[in-house]
């Protein structure tokens, strides 16, 4: 078992003819990824890597029967191609572009809601299920298939926690990157109820970072519904309050959203808590073992 | 992005919201005529920076007498005004506003911001206005409201309503702030702002409501639709290495340690800068390169973090995910020497092609110290730094 995508997920790319969109699809394709072909306006009719590509979802939709779809078009049409893939039927978006607007992501996360979809991102490194299928920009070759699930806000320190339990031999079930963007699609606590109810997962690694309260509120979450292990590291520990680090969403916000306290509150509600970067791997294996 | 007050309170006017009659000016000069053209026998002189806490910091004066006003100009343009929100040097001063004096009954509170949790707009209002809000949150929390609201709900009204009873307004009041919390919202989304605080909001002596104070901060992902506003930036208010590094799409916030930090990823940036205070030393900076590390971005972080005389050591940590490690340390090597940097200067690299990559480091021509484990790297980078 697995969250979210597996052997038999169908993926449809928007934005497939890019330049973005073609490095990633190729890389996702050599992984194993059932791509089924991909949407570019304008563009309807010719192939691409050896996919059909058609000028809307909808023709997408109608031809191939995907269920899920990521984006990769420019911040500035993003709103638009979520929106058109949730109105066209698709059960799970993930969308990799950064820069979205917030206002833009307001409406979007509104009319998703309503509609029951699925939206991973904006602004993360998507999803994988080693072995299975990879729906991201995250380098293939340091998963292996096993029984940690990952979730975090950041991409580069994904791979950090990825790496750390592949070299320790336990492997992923699945990696979500739910991205660092003040209004994210999917939060920390809808990728715990997953992990929760997925049987090859055995422990989680949730990655967090400064700004916002989505820690604490998993935080509390964790306590009241989660009975496998969570080890979570909180990046942002010497960041100072009122900087923006990178991320739209790490910022420390009139005393608020500081590491202190989310490791705090993390580890009243049984979160046990990696200190260190570089310790993620083995407090893992001292939990588990 | 930030708005300076007089741009700030130049947009509520186009929304219709009630403003002080004022003009800026850029020089001491301009000061008696904006007071004749403004009329009426009192003025404030206001700072332009910014930051808030101006008044104490006495960027803010009262004056009756436009001479006094020039003198008021002659003291603070060009000079750097220092209060509790800005850093010890201060932020300069480069325009003044002058505005008709209002004889204030009331200041209240009133901001508005995008709510992350409820991931709605919230306006925030409070019956205690002109002072520091975090102080009345923590002493009356009480006295403040949080409403969330939804641009184009019918329930707009009712949302207003609910926080004029926390601004204890009369049915008058409240009959005018309908209407604001309307043209407020539309601001709000058709300007692509994050946060916009009216600090006081004051009912005058006739009992009318007026927005003494304009902060308004613009969601910088969003300026490519906004030009008018884009236009507005003022460099003059950023950090230098700052700003330098904003043009060159990179990422960058100054610290006040000694070793530089030159990372791809701004959760790793974070991460990196916790290890380095683990095994005991001070970054210089957070700096995220991007996804692509190619050698003009390496050289220009370079350039960046060198710019900080503190610097003993850099710190390069790479995660290669889709760029090739030995490419990246090629750029790398590159950049050094384009650069010229005669610090010492530690790399890890890990992730796609990472043995490769080091291997090119350790025989290139100009010493780097190559290690692949991150907590080495940066034991390696602290005991440099000492």
């Amino acid at each position: 078992m697995s969250i979210l995508v597996n052997k038999d997920t169908k993926l449809i790319v928007q934005g497939f003819t890019g330049s973005q969109g073609t490095l990633h699809s190729e890389q996702s394709i050599e992984y194993g990824t059932n791509i089924v072909g991909g949407v570019t306006p304008g563009k309807g009719g010719i192939k691409h890597l050896g996919k059909p590509v058609f000028n809307s979802v909808h023709d997408a939709v109608k031809e191939l029967n995907p269920n899920a779809s990521i984006i990769f078009v420019p911040a500035k049409f993003c709103k638009d191609s979520i929106m058109e893939a949730a109105d066209a039927g698709i059960k799970l978006i993930i969308c990799i572009t950064e820069g979205i607007p917030t206002i833009d992501m307001l409406d979007v996360k509104r009319h998703i809601d309503d509609l029951g979809i699925r939206l991973i991102g904006p602004n993360c490194p998507g999803i994988i299920t080693p072995g299975e299928a990879k729906l991201g920009i995250m380098p293939g070759d340091i998963h292996i298939p096993g029984s940690i699930g990952i979730i975090s806000r950041s991409g580069t320190l994904t791979y950090e926690a990825v790496k750390q339990t592949t070299d320790l031999g336990f492997g992923q079930s699945s990696c979500v990157g739910i991205g660092g963007d003040p209004i994210p699609g999917s939060s920390f606590i809808d990728m715990l109820k997953l992990f929760e109810d997925d049987d090859k997962t055995e422990a989680i690694v949730m990655v967090g970072e400064i700004g916002g309260s989505a820690e604490e509120a998993a935080a509390e979450y964790i306590k009241n519904n989660i009975t496998k292990p969570v080890i979570s590291y909180i990046a942002g520990q010497t960041a100072p309050a009122g900087k923006r680090m990178g991320h739209a969403g790490a910022i420390i916000a009139g005393g608020k959203g500081t590491a202190k306290d989310k490791i705090e509150k993390l580890k009243k509600c049984g979160v046990h808590i990696a200190d260190n970067l570089v310790s993620i791997g083995s407090k893992v294996a001292e939990v588990i073992n | 992005m930030n708005l300076h007050e007089y741009q700030g309170k130049a947009l509520f006017a186009e929304f219709n919201l009630p403003v002080s009659k004022g003009k800026v000016v850029f020089d001491a000069d301009e000061i008696i005529d904006a007071c004749n053209e403004i009329g009426g026998s009192k003025w404030v002189v206001k700072a332009q920076v910014h930051a808030g806490g101006r008044g104490k910091a006495g960027g803010v004066e009262l004056i009756d007498n436009p001479q006094d006003g020039v003198e008021f100009a002659k003291k603070w343009l060009g000079k750097n005004l220092i209060t509790y929100q800005t850093d010890k040097k201060g932020q300069p001063v480069n325009s003044i506003l002058v505005e008709e004096c209002m004889t204030i009954a009331k200041e209240l509170y009133l901001s508005a911001v995008i709510d992350r949790e409820s991931q709605k707009i919230v306006f925030i209002g409070s019956s205690e206005g002109g002072v520091n809000i975090e102080d009345v949150a923590k002493k009356y929390p009480e006295k403040i409201i949080y409403e969330g609201v939804v641009y184009g709900d019918k329930a707009l009204s009712e949302n207003a309503e609910n926080i004029a009873k926390v601004l204890k307004l009369n049915k008058d009041q409240t009959n005018q702030f309908i209407p604001m919390i309307e043209n407020l919202l539309r601001l709000f989304v058709e300007k692509d702002l994050s946060l916009l605080e009216i600090n006081p909001l004051v009912i005058t002596e006739n009992g009318d409501l007026h927005c003494l104070d304009a902060k308004i901060n613009i969601d910088s992902n969003a300026l490519y639709r906004q030009p008018d506003l884009a236009e507005m930036y003022d460099q003059s208010q950023e950090d230098p290495q700052e700003a330098e590094a904003a043009k060159n799409d990179l990422s960058y916030v100054s610290l006040d340690g000694n070793i530089g930090c030159m990372v791809n990823g701004a959760g790793l940036a974070m991460g990196t800068m916790d290890t380095i205070k683990f095994y005991g030393g001070n970054p210089a900076n957070f700096l995220d390169v991007g996804g692509t590390a190619t050698q003009q971005r390496v050289a220009k972080a370079f350039k960046i973090i060198l710019d900080d005389p503190d610097v003993k050591v850099v710190l390069v940590n790479i995660f290669g995910g889709i760029v090739r490690c030995d490419l990246i340390a090629e750029g790398i090597i590159s950049a050094i020497k384009e650069v010229d940097v005669k610090i010492p200067v530690v790399v890890r690299l890990e992730g796609n092609n990472a043995e490769k990559g080091s291997q090119i480091l350790s025989k290139a021509s100009i010493k780097i110290d190559s290690i692949n484990n991150l907590a080495d790297a940066a034991k390696k980078a602290v005991d440099f730094a000492k």
